[in-house]
């Protein structure tokens, strides 16, 4: 017999996990973009040295375990006397995560923008940075968009491992609440569901903003 | 007074010698057809000539300044040398009335009104005022090109310089852009551009530059050249163009 019934006192707990997940979905996902977005912009327009070093970033991220990267944050940084809460420790490791991934997604988006789109913009006047913001992102994101919707998902749902460090999140509370009734099944049933509607949220999120950042696409 | 002014200029990629000590002096107003086999150094020059690509010995000016690829330096220049490209080059994400609008806006800080005005304009000067709201790809090839014109005149270049503007476009469409083009060379406006069209360059420029092997083998009056050519490899040229 199942008993679903049996999660209802709990479900505190689950709408207080679900709330940390969300906020730090919103949160590492802005950021890990931005992050990426630069690092990719660096890795296809920098001089030698940045590539460089935003390549031993990107490959030191996407060669390790994000929880080896974690802990590594959380439980290694204190031995530099960088003290960091469960929180602080996830957020900057999902963004880093996230960065790492994106930049590579985001360097294809700008390496499939042609070189005459930057020349136009040369013999216009505009500076570099007019011709990042105004001319290449917009085409360059369009082309990997699908791509960077299913990374940013896949990072959502890997930050289930932060419950590892203690923090509150939606596994956390799943963990919680099976320990205490036992119902393992309805537990991470129910969680499994909560996930699952986070990333149909978060790929609807994406695609409204997609409609009005490409309308060109889809205009007159 | 020379508005562009060559002076023995040599460009090179890697050990590829391309422009080999080019002289070339244009006075505004004047119409320049530049014409040459494919390879001939057409593009390069003209692509030094607006900074787009350094060149290693001699000199160019515009308007008496000195051009380099210094980032600043070329911003300037972008204000008096406009250029048109064989693929548009339009800005996909914009409309045809923001792809004009766009410069005028962020680099001269025109207010959006004016810069409007100003887009309507030019977009009226080329045929298109009733474009002003589309994307550029709901136009055709013809469409898209008499849209850089404009983008490029909203700018009030000094001398507007043409690469091949028309090789990317059905025959039939041709005839469109090359209208506007003599429009604007009646209006005055200087003219330099790598072409084809021998027809063209014969009625509506004033002079022809023939390209070879990465030098000006020969230039002079378009009418005269056409009809007169010096050189064998202006002769052979000709005879396989026409
Ligand atoms: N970016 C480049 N790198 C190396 N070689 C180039 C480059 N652009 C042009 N060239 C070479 O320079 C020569 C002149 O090219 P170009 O100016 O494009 O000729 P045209 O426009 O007359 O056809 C050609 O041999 C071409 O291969
Ligand atoms: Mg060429």
């Amino acid at each position: 017999m199942l008993y679903f019934s049996d999660l209802l006192q709990y479900s505190d707990v689950f709408l207080s996990g679900l709330k940390t997940t969300v906020e730090l979905t919103v949160l590492t996902t802005i950021l890990g973009v931005a992050l990426g977005t630069v690092c990719a912009t660096v890795r296809q327009y920098g001089n030698r040295a940045s590539q460089r070093v935003v390549s031993v970033y990107v490959e030191l991220i996407r060669n390790t375990p994000f929880i080896v990267q974690l802990f590594f944050i959380f439980f290694g940084l204190p031995a530099l006397g960088m003290m960091l809460s469960p929180w602080q420790a996830s957020m900057i490791a999902l963004t880093i995560n996230l960065g790492a991934y994106s930049a590579e997604i985001i360097r294809a988006g700008l390496a499939s923008i042609s070189k005459g789109q930057m020349e136009a913009a040369k013999v216009l006047g505009l500076n570099f940075r007019q011709t990042l913001t105004r001319v290449i992102f917009i085409p360059a994101f369009e082309k990997i968009y699908p791509a960077l919707t299913s990374q940013c998902i896949i990072v959502m749902l890997g930050s289930a491992v932060i419950s590892q460090i203690s923090v509150q999140d939606l596994t956390y509370a799943a963990n919680l609440v099976q320990s205490r009734n036992f119902r393992a099944f309805e537990s991470y049933f129910v969680t499994a569901l909560m996930y699952l509607g986070l990333s149909i949220l978060l790929r609807f999120a994406f695609n409204a903003l997609g409609k009005r950042l490409f309308a060109y696409r889809t205009a007159n | 007074m020379s508005l562009v002014n060559l002076h023995q200029v040599h460009k090179y990629y890697g050990d590829h010698h391309v422009l080999k000590g080019i002289d070339l002096d244009i006075k505004a107003g004047e119409v320049v057809s530049i014409i040459g086999k494919s390879g001939s150094g057409k593009s390069t020059l003209l692509r030094c000539i607006n900074g787009l690509e350094q060149y290693q010995q001699g000199g160019i000016t515009v308007d008496g300044k000195e051009v380099t690829t210094d980032d600043i330096q070329m911003r300037r220049l972008a204000l008096s040398v406009g250029m048109i490209f064989q693929n548009f080059n339009l800005f996909p994400h914009m409309t045809v009335g923001e792809n004009v609008m766009l410069a005028p806006t962020i680099v001269l800080k025109k207010s959006k009104a004016e810069a409007e005005a100003t887009a309507r304009a030019m977009l009226e000067k080329v045929g298109l005022a009733e474009k002003f709201d589309s994307f550029p790809e709901k136009l055709s090839g013809g469409q898209q090109q008499r849209v850089a014109i404009a983008r490029a005149l909203a700018m009030s270049p000094k001398v507007l310089l043409c690469d091949e503007i028309t090789s990317a476009l059905d025959p039939e469409l041709v005839g469109e852009v090359l209208k506007v083009l003599e429009q604007l060379a009646k209006e005055g406006i200087t003219l330099v551009l790598v072409t084809h069209e021998m027809n063209f360059a014969r009625d509506v420029g004033s002079r022809v530059v023939f390209m070879h092997q990465g030098k000006v083998w020969e230039q002079g009056d378009s009418k005269t050249l056409l009809s007169n050519p010096q050189t064998d490899e202006l002769k052979q040229f000709i005879g396989a163009v026409l």
